[in-house]
């Protein structure tokens, strides 16, 4: 275990938080990390996060899933067993539609949840890192990384971003 | 900070809401002892469950043979609920994804419930598949999985394979939308447990933290699989609809039915909604949350979507009229409305074309009774429109010595009723164990579209003023600039 500390600014309101990330982002400090009770938007702008990639997996999980279902109709219908249904086309596009679709959704969804848990690292009885808890209820938590030298210049910044609470924790 | 109005309604009201008091107040029936409202309604619910029990165990025991069904009406009761369930969950599908894309933020505070309707209902529509197929231990049959027939594989053309998978689709997909949803709820819930149940909904919540990151890739999947979503949810009763429309019984044979169905599906989901929320918002103290504005608006897409179906009732005379079919026209112009079943088809013209024509004036639409009175005649009257289009369509068959009744048994009774206890064991178990309003995603408008933050908006002078001005009105008072409206 590394024992990293952290100093953790807990405010009590949205704006706050951005202007306190501002504040310190001019400095030259970074942000370990933000934890909010609900999306804040326009904070992956300030925290310079880029726009996630997990609709491109979601096209990528559709398009193969809408693969699979013109080759699973394609062989078992056209291919395996042509069956003869009132002397109607083997391969009838239209009648296939539903079921392609179908898979195209279903693959897309659950490529793109699996991908979402797995970039989250989320899985069940995960134990993630909580700074504080109030966090999922009504505060907005910044965690910064700190080491003996800078400790000082932090906790006085921080303490004059209107930040309701200090607090210290190690990891 | 977006999405601010002047003008528009509040969506969270009182004064004085703070975050903290969301959380309590929607936390509130999962922390404490369960009430005794909620032990009446899950002990009533639990004796329905426990009926449907008894009639789908006779039902698998004995065969389909103990439901009333005959040579004629060979489908009744059992498609009837099946339909009648798919249709209550589209209303759910409709909330959290179709008004997500359209950005109505109004249904953060009831697309929790809704979504969970969705997915019992779904729950409930699946146990009449399994149970009308006569030998549900191989209900795999339907899927194309190889075999030792040859392999025959199933026939994709058909509209009941396509079911299948719509359905089986349409189960997956909400219930991972709604549990994705739900996780960070759930942190919420995990993070001020203690013991048992904060182990439990620490495994629950998939080891959430709400950093800036994972609430961006949640916006995003949100988003991405409401767009997902959306089509799914217009396909499954479109293909539903199939079922009945690529066959050639007059009455089925039916080329409006999918557009027809959907906007069906969407008004009886609504109904459901409606029926439920109004109880939810009473029992759980959430009025704050789940305003008469939402209300309104819900009885808004219950006047459409009931008109869309009453236009598609006119419609399907026109056809049989304008075809020259003999048989159509002696369908719609005698089976349905001087038959012997005149009166379901008279239960299903008033229930869903003449009644919700009431929420045109603006005192029914704001009133919690009127509302939810005139909601549970959509529930029975969407009920009586899928048991018209099945029973009153296969009654009189084609050759006169054929043409029979229907009549249900006590166990197609038990099925259906027993159906609704499953459906309400599983809400309420649902609204004891999980927050029942999605919490995040109300506190996002707490900000900005509830009763306290236009209050603060708009000062005093901000009433004489236009529209126009009240909002840069208030917009200086809450030191907005034009650059922070993104």
């Amino acid at each position: 275990m590394n024992n990293t500390k952290y100093i953790i600014g807990v405010y009590d309101d949205e704006d706050t938080l951005k202007s306190g990330i501002q504040a310190i982002q001019k400095e030259g400090i970074s942000i370990f990390d933000v934890f909010t009770p609900y999306p804040v938007h326009g904070l992956h702008h300030l925290l310079h996060i880029p726009r996630s990639r997990l609709p491109k997996v979601a096209f990528v999980c559709g398009c193969i899933g809408a693969l699979t279902g013109i080759a699973l109709l394609a062989y078992t219908l056209g291919i395996d067993w042509p069956m003869d249904i009132g002397g109607k086309p083997h391969f009838p596009i239209p009648n296939y539609v539903p079921v392609t679709f179908e898979l195209t959704v279903l693959l897309g969804s659950l490529g793109m949840a699996f991908a979402y848990f797995y970039v989250n690292g989320m899985y069940p009885g995960a134990h993630p890192k909580i700074f504080d808890p109030r966090s999922t209820n009504d505060r907005f938590v910044m965690a910064l990384e700190v080491n003996d030298q800078n400790n000082d210049q932090i906790n006085k910044l921080l303490k004059g971003t209107g930040v309701a609470e200090i607090k210290y924790t190690e990891s | 900070m977006e999405h601010i109005s002047y003008i528009r309604e509040p969506l969270i009201t009182g004064e004085g809401v703070t975050y903290s008091q969301i959380t309590d107040e929607v936390l509130k029936p999962v922390e404490g002892p369960p009430t005794t409202k909620w032990l009446i309604g899950f002990a009533v619910s639990f004796a329905f469950f426990c009926i449907w029990c008894l009639a789908i165990g006779d039902t698998f025991w004995n065969g389909i043979g103990e439901w009333g069904l005959n040579k004629t009406v060979g489908w009744a009761w059992d498609i009837t609920g099946f339909v009648w369930w798919v249709g209550i969950g589209h209303a759910g599908t409709l909330i959290s994804a179709v008004l997500l894309l359209f950005r109505q933020n109004w249904r953060n505070s009831i697309n929790r419930s809704a979504e969970a309707m969705t997915i019992f209902a779904v729950i409930c529509a699946a146990t009449y598949i399994f149970g009308h197929m006569g030998r549900p231990w191989l209900f795999y049959w339907i899927f194309p999985l190889p075999n030792t027939f040859g392999s025959l594989w199933v026939n994709f053309n058909s509209p009941l394979v396509w079911d299948a998978f719509a359905i089986s689709t349409y189960f997956t997909v909400s219930l991972v939308f709604w549990y994705i949803g739900l996780i960070p709820d759930l942190a919420s819930i995990r993070d001020r447990a203690k013991g048992i149940s904060q182990k439990i909904y620490s495994i629950a919540s998939f080891g959430w933290r709400g950093t800036a990151r994972e609430w961006l890739r949640f916006e995003a999947v949100s988003l991405i699989l409401a767009a997902l979503a959306t089509p799914l949810v217009l396909s499954v009763h479109s293909i539903v609809s199939s079922d009945f429309a690529t066959s050639l019984i007059p009455g089925w044979h039916t080329t409006i039915f999918p557009p027809y169905f959907v906007a069906g599906a969407i008004f009886s989901g609504f109904g459901m909604v409606q029926t439920l929320l109004i109880i939810a918002r009473e029992a759980l103290n959430l009025k704050k949350y789940i305003t008469i504005e939402h209300i309104e608006t819900m009885n808004r897409i219950l006047i459409l979507t009931g008109s869309i179906v009453g236009v598609a009732y006119g419609t399907e005379f026109f056809i049989a009229w304008y075809s020259g079919s003999e048989y159509e026209q002696y369908h719609f112009f005698y089976t349905r409305a001087q038959g012997p079943y005149w009166w379901a088809w008279v239960m299903m013209i008033s229930c869903n074309v003449i009644t919700p024509q009431l929420l045109w004036i603006k005192k029914i639409r704001t009133s919690i009774m009127a509302t939810w009175i005139l909601s549970i005649f959509v529930n029975i009257g969407m009920w009586f429109e899928r048991f018209v289009i099945i029973v009153l369509s296969l009654h009189r068959d084609f050759i006169p010595s054929s043409w029979a009744m229907f009549y249900p048994t006590m166990v197609d009774m038990g099925v259906f009723f027993g159906s609704i206890g499953l459906f309400m064991t599983m809400f309420l178990l649902f609204i004891k164990f999980a927050p029942s309003i999605a919490m995040a995603e109300v506190k996002l408008l707490l900000k900005n579209g509830s009763e306290q933050a236009k209050k603060l908006m708009h000062p005093e002078e901000g009433a004489h003023h236009g529209a126009k001005e009240g909002v840069i009105i208030a917009a200086t008072t809450l030191g907005i600039k034009e650059k922070d409206h993104e």
